[in-house]
């Protein structure tokens, strides 16, 4: 049985000493996926925090995409796969038979690597989701859908013009919409599959800064292929290879002194 | 939007500053314990060294953690100046504690009878430490190219009262310990104005990403 890791040393990741325990709100526990008969993650344990930025890094086949999939089961949606272990989410096991997988979407949102607005309104966009939640007045859907623009810092360049269509906004506007949009229906996490990772370095910095801002009321886990990235913005990285956990700690401690040889090797480029 | 990295480097700006401040008190304490015979504030500013020791700890842990964020350009210099400027101050603050030492070992004796111009080497070496440090808060390189030639002329009131000392000590072999003592104490103002003119190179660097640095020798 893997070791469950938990680092003891917390919030902000600006300082390697500074220790804090936060409260854990996912628990992986043991976590094994199967491919067929590949086995794609093998026996993961890791216990993330609540309202803090965690990134899982790790080369192309690492696992690290699939890992983040499971914690709002949209690995369901592919046929073959078998899970074993369990995931806790608030000290209730999503993978159990009376989940209801539409609400675990809700409380656990995603935005992907490629922004993937609807062919409809920026308004439409955001208050999709809001409607089929059960939002129906008019003024409380502007309202939320106002707040939800705002917090993804993208109301100022797009509320002249709320109505126009989503795909005529830019790469990095559309990614900043699909974040309004998995914020609106207020989930308590948001996974994110290298959200930056098809923008240009300005849209990056603003996909950057939005996510340190969206920390203080989300618990975002962050899947990123950029390094800096994730020292940038994460709290904690867990680095994965091969489908397995190598190490999991505070960023800061990842990289400056990771503990593990397989980890400093990758975080300075040796291979990956 | 607030652009957290560059509060991350605001904070280890004001660091800097609120360090250099704790290090101009302690050269100055220091020269007033070694003028004055001021026993017990020679023993406070050797108390005071752990605090800039301090800061020269947190300042790097703030800077490195800076850098794996792949800073580039102004900020990049920033980071690694942050550094230098740290290490130059603690050593100000080191050789304030050894003038500190020197200055309560001297309250243990009498007084040196010779009339040696302290003062002057002390304002100017404070003035250069001060002087750089404002080069650094206002982006001022004209002003930080303007401290380095100062550096001679602290060097050159060292040796005329490093010489006085010596001369002193010949002709009263009684007071040669405590004449080491003082010239140790002088020797600690030359080396801080060296620190200064550090500093000051760095604050070009910084602002010009120019390094000046081992070329204005004469």
């Amino acid at each position: 049985m893997a070791e469950t890791l938990i680092p003891k040393i917390a919030t902000p990741a600006t300082t390697l000493t500074a220790a804090k325990t936060g409260t854990p709100l996912i628990e992986i526990e043991n976590l094994s996926l199967y491919y067929g008969a590949a086995k794609a993650l093998k026996d993961i344990s890791l216990k993330l925090e609540e309202k803090v930025v965690t990134a899982f890094i790790g080369p192309s086949g690492c696992g690290k995409s699939t890992l983040l999939r499971c914690l709002n089961r949209m690995n369901d949606l592919i046929d073959n796969v078998r899970i074993d272990g369990a995931i806790k989410i608030g000290s209730h096991d999503i993978y159990a038979a009376n989940v209801d997988v539409i609400e675990l979407r809700k409380r656990v949102g995603m935005v992907f690597q490629k922004s993937n607005p609807f062919p409809k309104s920026i308004y439409e966009n955001v208050a999709y989701g809001l409607r089929l939640h059960g939002f129906q007045s008019k003024s409380e859907l502007d309202g939320t859908v106002e707040q939800s623009l705002r917090n993804a810092a993208l109301w100022d360049e797009v509320k002249d013009r709320l109505h126009s269509s989503a795909l005529g906004l830019s790469g990095g506007q559309q990614q900043r919409l699909c974040i309004a949009r998995a914020i609106a229906i207020k989930p308590e996490i948001i996974l994110m599959d290298e959200p930056a990772s098809a923008l240009d370095p300005i849209a990056t910095t603003r996909i950057e800064e939005l996510i340190l801002e969206l920390k203080k009321d989300f618990t975002i886990v962050i899947v990123t292929h950029n390094m800096q990235q994730a020292a940038r913005i994460s709290n904690y990285t867990a680095f994965f290879y091969i489908g397995e956990l190598v190490e999991f700690d505070v960023t800061a401690k990842i990289f400056t002194n990771p503990a593990k040889k397989q980890t400093e090797d990758y975080v300075t480029g040796r291979f990956g | 939007m607030e652009n957290h990295f560059e509060s991350g480097l605001e904070a280890l700006r004001q660091k800097i500053l609120l360090m250099a401040s704790r290090a101009e008190t302690s050269v100055n304490q220091a020269v007033q314990a070694l003028v004055q015979r001021d026993h017990d504030l020679a023993v406070k500013v050797r108390e005071d060294d752990s605090v800039i020791d301090q800061f020269e700890v947190e300042i790097d842990e703030m800077a490195i953690v800076l850098l794996t964020k792949a800073p580039l350009a102004s900020n990049l210099r920033l980071i690694t100046v942050a550094m230098k400027v740290s290490q130059n101050l603690e050593r100000i603050g080191d050789e304030a504690t050894k003038i500190a030492k020197r200055a309560r070992d001297l309250t243990q004796e009498p007084p040196v009878k010779i009339n040696l111009d302290v003062n002057h080497i002390a304002s100017l070496a404070l003035a250069m430490v001060k002087d750089a440090l404002d080069a650094f808060v206002h982006r001022d390189t004209a002003a930080a190219r303007a401290i380095i030639p100062r550096d001679k002329e602290v060097d050159v009131l060292n040796k005329e009262i490093q010489q006085s000392l010596a001369l002193h000590m010949m002709a009263n072999p009684d007071a040669i310990a405590r004449c080491l003592h003082w010239i140790v104490a002088i020797k600690s103002l030359e080396r801080i104005a060296d620190h200064a003119k550090n500093i000051a190179e760095e604050v070009v660097y910084l602002y010009e990403a120019q390094d000046i640095r081992h070329t204005l020798k004469s």
